[in-house]
């Protein structure tokens, strides 16, 4: 971020450490609102990344002497569209000049925004959020353009995130902004009637941030944490600025996961399976704030994916026990499901839930008719799945094939290790 | 984050015309200016031609020296810059403005800042500027 001795020896003022540190502070609460505006007044990502920086160095420089503004935002905003502008016009000097006439006039445009920036603040960040997850970036630009134009966070902490080396994840960020530039991809929110599915592309984003750190398997795990917080972070920004049932039904889906972290693995790192889970370990405030959203969710309108996984989420949160879980609501969540998003893997989830309310053997067949189709072949959760409900039923023949093929497909650790358990234990 | 950027080109100063030096030289005067002014400046320095270099290497306890630089490429490196930035990205950024980009090309090294590293440089603590 900003960086070193700007501030340091502005002699009679002694509070240039305090003002320091309060920069510091506005830095991490701010700097991505400001950075969301900037981009709006002058039209370009990296134009407005620079205005960022040079808006900070002013703070540090002027602020120990002159005092905080009474809006920081609202000067930062200014600082760092002037600054920017300046330096394009500096650079016009040795540059081509038509690059200059390319960009809207940042000079002419919205006076009025960067003197009175609490309006359309967080406007601006939902433009952000949009345009990074644009549907015409792939995929994992749109995660790491998110990441790193949204949440703040740097090149190098998201490739260790997603192991990837950071060079590749730099050209990444650079080819996808460039993208953006070229294709005139518009910065703002979409209008009524293309949110939906635009915001399904943001939502997926989220989700998949969301994942990356909670399927955590290789990697650092700490990093992977961050990334879910990270997600839950954004999933609570969506929310507070589109309350749509979907996005309302990500953010209960996200923190009633969240919520068994401490449980679902050991301290070694070994998977620990729902129904084996000490739900003591649960943290009740997550679950308490999933469920609620889950309700707003199911009345504000037809219930969406994430809140019908959310609500199958909240149910198993509620239950005391494994057994004691409401079956017979799961399975009819997973029907609902399904009706809205026909999927092998949600149809492996209701057989699973079948196997519960209806006993191993519904359960058994449910799966044999999906594997029989051969859409699950080769995942892995398939075959576990299958596996568990033959050992419950005593055949323990079956049962060692089906482990022995979930192992041959799984690459991750801890679930390894819980497959090669479950095989020992049969040996037995 | 520090970030080196190696300046590589088919002409350094030295080759060019006149004109197209002085040039050359007020656009460096620019960027140099403004990433002071930015905060990213670490340090810089221009290299005199690789005509003018010297490569050592010890052998068996013994010192031989050969003319010239020990790679040979059709761009040459001409100069560089320590820049401290966010991330690489940003160093990104920056390297773009440097005037040789637009002719030749900056590699973006980041500088090694691992414990062990600072230790052996001499470094007491992660700020030191090497």
């Amino acid at each position: 971020m900003v960086d070193r001795d700007a501030a340091s020896d502005t002699g009679q003022q002694p509070s240039a450490a305090a003002v320091r540190g309060k920069v510091e502070e506005i830095y991490r609460t701010e700097s991505r609102r400001v950075f969301a505006t900037l981009i709006r007044l002058l039209g370009d990502f990296d134009l407005a990344e620079e205005g960022l920086h040079d808006a900070f160095r002013a703070a540090l420089e002027q602020w120990p002497q002159q005092g905080l503004p009474a809006n920081p935002r609202s000067w930062l905003v200014s600082a760092g569209r002037f600054k920017a502008v300046d330096a394009l016009r500096r650079r016009a000097r040795f540059e081509f000049v038509e690059d200059l006439d390319d960009r809207p006039d940042p000079a002419s445009e919205g006076a009025a925004d960067g003197d009175n920036p609490g309006d359309g603040v967080e406007d601006d960040r939902l433009r952000l959020i949009f345009t990074c997850c644009h549907p015409a970036l792939s995929a994992e630009a749109q995660i790491a353009l998110t990441l790193r134009e949204v949440c703040g966070l740097t090149t190098e902490e998201i490739a260790r995130a997603f192991l990837v080396a950071p060079p590749t994840l730099a050209q990444r960020i650079v080819r996808a902004k460039a993208r953006i530039r070229d294709a005139r991809i518009p910065y703002e929110v979409p209008e009524r009637a293309e949110l939906p599915a635009r915001l399904d592309s943001v939502l997926r984003v989220i989700y998949l941030v969301f994942n990356e750190g909670y399927s955590a398997s290789v990697g650092d795990t700490l990093t992977r944490a961050e990334l879910s917080a990270e997600a839950i972070r954004l999933g609570r920004l969506l929310v507070d600025l589109i309350p749509e049932p979907e996005a309302l039904g990500l953010l209960a889906l996200m923190l009633i996961h969240e919520s068994r972290r401490l449980a679902r693995s050991t301290p070694s790192g070994d998977l620990v399976l729902l129904d084996e889970q000490d739900r003591s370990q649960w943290q009740r405030g997550l679950i308490a704030e999933g469920t609620a959203l889950v309700e707003r969710a199911l009345v504000a309108g037809p219930a969406g994916p994430y809140a019908l996984q959310a609500a199958i989420a909240a149910v198993h949160a509620e239950a005391p026990t494994a057994a004691g879980t409401d079956w017979v609501q799961i399975v009819g969540l997973y029907d609902l499901l399904l009706q809205r998003e026909p999927s092998p893997v949600v149809e492996l989830n209701r057989a699973v839930a079948m196997a519960m309310r209806d006993g191993a053997a519904a359960g058994l067949a449910a799966i044999d008719a999906i594997l029989v189709r051969g859409e699950l072949a080769d995942y892995h959760l398939a075959h576990a799945a299958r596996a568990d409900l033959c050992r419950r039923l005593g055949r323990n023949a079956e049962a060692r094939v089906s482990y022995q093929r979930a192992l041959t497909l799984t690459m991750q650790a801890p679930e390894r290790r819980f497959l090669e358990r479950r095989l020992t234990e049969l040996a037995a | 984050m520090k970030y080196l950027c190696l300046i590589c080109a088919e002409k350094v100063m030295e080759q060019m015309p006149r004109a197209d030096a002085d040039k050359h030289f007020e656009e460096y005067q620019a960027f140099t200016d403004a990433i002071r002014a930015s905060g990213h400046y670490l340090g810089c320095n221009r290299l005199l031609p690789p005509d003018a270099a010297i490569t050592v290497r010890v052998r068996d306890g013994r010192i031989s020296v050969t003319d010239g630089p020990w790679v040979e490429t059709k761009e040459q490196l001409g100069g560089y810059y320590l820049v401290e930035a966010r991330d690489l990205n940003e160093a990104i950024q920056v390297a773009a403005r440097i005037p040789g980009a637009r002719f030749g090309c900056v590699e973006v090294r980041p500088v090694a800042q691992d414990l062990q590293t600072l230790r052996a440089l001499g470094f007491e603590t992660q700020d030191a500027n090497c």
